[in-house]
């Protein structure tokens, strides 16, 4: 029997505002333990907790950007558990009336656009983190409690982890263009939770589901829920029902594990925050958040193959990242030449951020030197092989493309009759090729070429020296 | 009686509060009473009453995002009752 897999998501996405969301400690990764604290934060008795201004607005454009409505009256609630990592023993969060509800996000599954919804995305805080270096118990930070965040919850609609890492991504990049999160994944600052069932293919009935907490990145997150689907349809298959459960996913081990059985179901007790007063927004603030939504990647996307005439594969991979999608904007700025631009972040770029582990944004030189370089293959300079080698000097320190061409005596060699000496003697050299030529084979030229470009170490400008070649081979043939 | 003895368990289990079957048996007659107490709301007419979200007639009160000096740590350690490299030391907690 076939199986249908059915996953609904929720995403966490700390907000980039500078201070908590109820009380002015730095929002600052990476302080010391406990330094980003206060009354407020640590839950103490009397204090009065007031909600950041820019956490509503983010919240309201995050939904905006997902296609959301956005609530004129929405208020906060205190949902009630006891763990080490919340010193209030509550959760200041959203239960009845979020934020934003009812959204769409489209995305691209193998060339076909699919609709995920989007439930709701309500405001919460984050709880603290537990440290597990002691040897006879648990420390608390409580650096992060209080740290904005909204979450993301989407209707069951996605059935794959291809689907489910293509719709993660969008939100990352929507999120990111849109300002309210700097999504950085190796800070934790979005996280994916995942609800998965399994069903007979076609059956309308739900099966029994399962949830995997805090996958922190997108393979972390395809790989668990492929792990899932297959240990579910294992189970059904040899007839042992599947337990409502929270797993937890190992992502060293590639295996996921019981946490704690659902059976049990937790009771918030949700009750309406008395400390936090209504968050009202009118149909005008609404509309004003709208009209200032920057260009989101579809559009930017859009924009791109009919701006600027690239590939739709290009355009998807330039608008994948904001900062891509900034350094190529302000380099085409400079140079009309797109699709030479495109290629040279797409191709060339990459692989060398990659060994320096740096992002477009830490590159050591600016939109300015590319289009210089680029610039520079473009009248004939340099050829493209040396550019590439101007790239890597560029990637090296703080000189200009058209100096590490200077210095390094790089510019093609465009002078006729010094090429004509090099070129007179490789024919001379190469009886064969000639007679080759003469007999028809056409890629002894390709011979030739290779010989001149090896005698010139690269630096022959190419165009020139296949005429002179010609010319001399047809010289010698007579 | 509006509340069973095991109601008064389950609540008082969520509270990680434990009583004696005697404190239970006062508990349930008055949970039960201020349940019933609140009962009379349910006489009133409430048609075309709007429902209370909030119980405070304000609305919108927001702070600017501007980051500011936190507690020094020996402040926000004061009534923590054990502490380790800089960590609020609790029972171990096992994920």
């Amino acid at each position: 029997m076939d199986y249908d897999i059915v996953i609904g998501m929720e995403i966490h996405a700390e907000l980039a505002t500078k201070s908590k969301i109820f009380c002015s400690c730095s929002t600052e990764f990476g302080a010391e333990e406990n330094t980003h604290a206060c009354p407020v934060c640590l839950g103490l008795p009397g204090v009065l907790p007031v909600i950041n201004e820019k956490v509503v607005e983010y919240a309201a454009r995050a939904g905006l950007a997902l296609n959301c409505e956005i609530a004129n009256f929405s208020k906060m609630d205190r949902k009630n558990y006891f763990y080490p990592d919340l010193p209030k023993a509550y959760q200041t969060s959203q239960f009845d009336l979020p934020i934003c509800t009812g959204g769409t996000v489209e995305i691209d599954v193998d060339g076909e656009t699919k609709p995920i919804g989007i439930t709701r995305i309500h405001i919460e805080e984050d709880a603290g983190k537990l440290l597990h270096e002691s040897a006879d118990g648990t420390l608390v930070d409580t650096n992060r409690c209080g740290v904005p965040l909204i979450e993301i919850v989407t209707e069951p609609d996605i059935t794959s982890a291809e689907e489910a890492k293509i719709f993660a991504e969008k939100i990352r990049n929507t999120l990111e263009y849109t300002g309210v999160s700097d999504c950085k994944m190796e800070e934790g600052s979005i996280r994916f939770d995942v609800n998965l069932s399994v069903k007979p293919k076609g059956s309308d009935t739900l099966g029994t589901r399962t949830e995997m907490k805090n996958l922190n990145s997108f393979r972390a997150l395809e790989r668990a829920i492929q792990y899932e689907a297959r240990r579910q349809i294992t189970e059904l298959k040899k007839g042992h029902p599947i337990i409502q459960e929270t797993r937890k996913w190992d992502d060293t081990k590639g295996v996921s594990s019981s946490l704690r059985s659902k059976e049990e179901a937790h009771d918030y007790r949700y009750f309406p925050e008395p400390d936090l007063v209504p968050i009202v927004l009118t149909d005008e603030q609404i509309q004003k958040f709208r009209d200032e939504l920057p260009e989101l990647p579809e559009q930017k996307r859009a924009r791109y193959i009919k701006e600027y005439n690239l590939p739709e594969y290009d355009a998807g991979v330039l608008t994948s990242s904001k900062d891509t999608a900034r350094f190529f904007e302000e380099t085409v700025a400079l140079i009309d030449k797109p699709k030479a631009v495109s290629n040279w972040l797409m191709v060339e770029i990459p692989p060398h951020l990659k060994e320096a582990e740096i992002t477009i944004n830490e590159l050591p030189f600016e939109p300015k030197d590319l289009a210089e370089l680029i610039a520079m293959i473009e009248d004939g300079t340099i050829s493209g092989k040396i550019a590439k080698k101007v790239l890597t000097e560029m990637f090296k320190g703080e000189k200009a493309p058209k100096a590490i061409v200077e210095e390094k005596g790089w510019a093609q060699m465009s002078d006729a009759s010094e090429l004509e000496g090099i070129i007179e003697k490789i024919v001379e050299e190469n009886p064969k090729s000639v007679a080759d030529i003469a007999s028809g084979n056409e890629k002894a030229y390709g011979f030739l070429t290779g010989q001149v470009m090896k005698a010139t170490k690269g630096q022959a400008n190419p165009k020139l020296a296949n005429e002179i070649i010609r010319k001399k081979v047809k010289e010698k043939i007579g | 009686m509006k509340i069973s003895k095991d109601e008064v368990k389950y609540v008082a289990g969520l509270a990680r509060i434990s009583f004696d079957e005697d404190e239970i048996d006062k508990l349930q007659s008055e949970l039960s009473a201020v349940l019933e107490y609140a009962d009379a709301l349910n006489k009133v007419d409430t048609e075309g009453v709007a429902p209370t979200e909030h119980i405070l007639p304000i609305k919108n009160v927001f702070r600017k995002d501007e980051a500011k000096e936190s507690l020094p740590l020996e402040e926000v350690f004061k009534n923590a009752p054990d502490t380790e490299a800089g960590g609020f030391k609790v029972p171990k907690v096992i994920e």
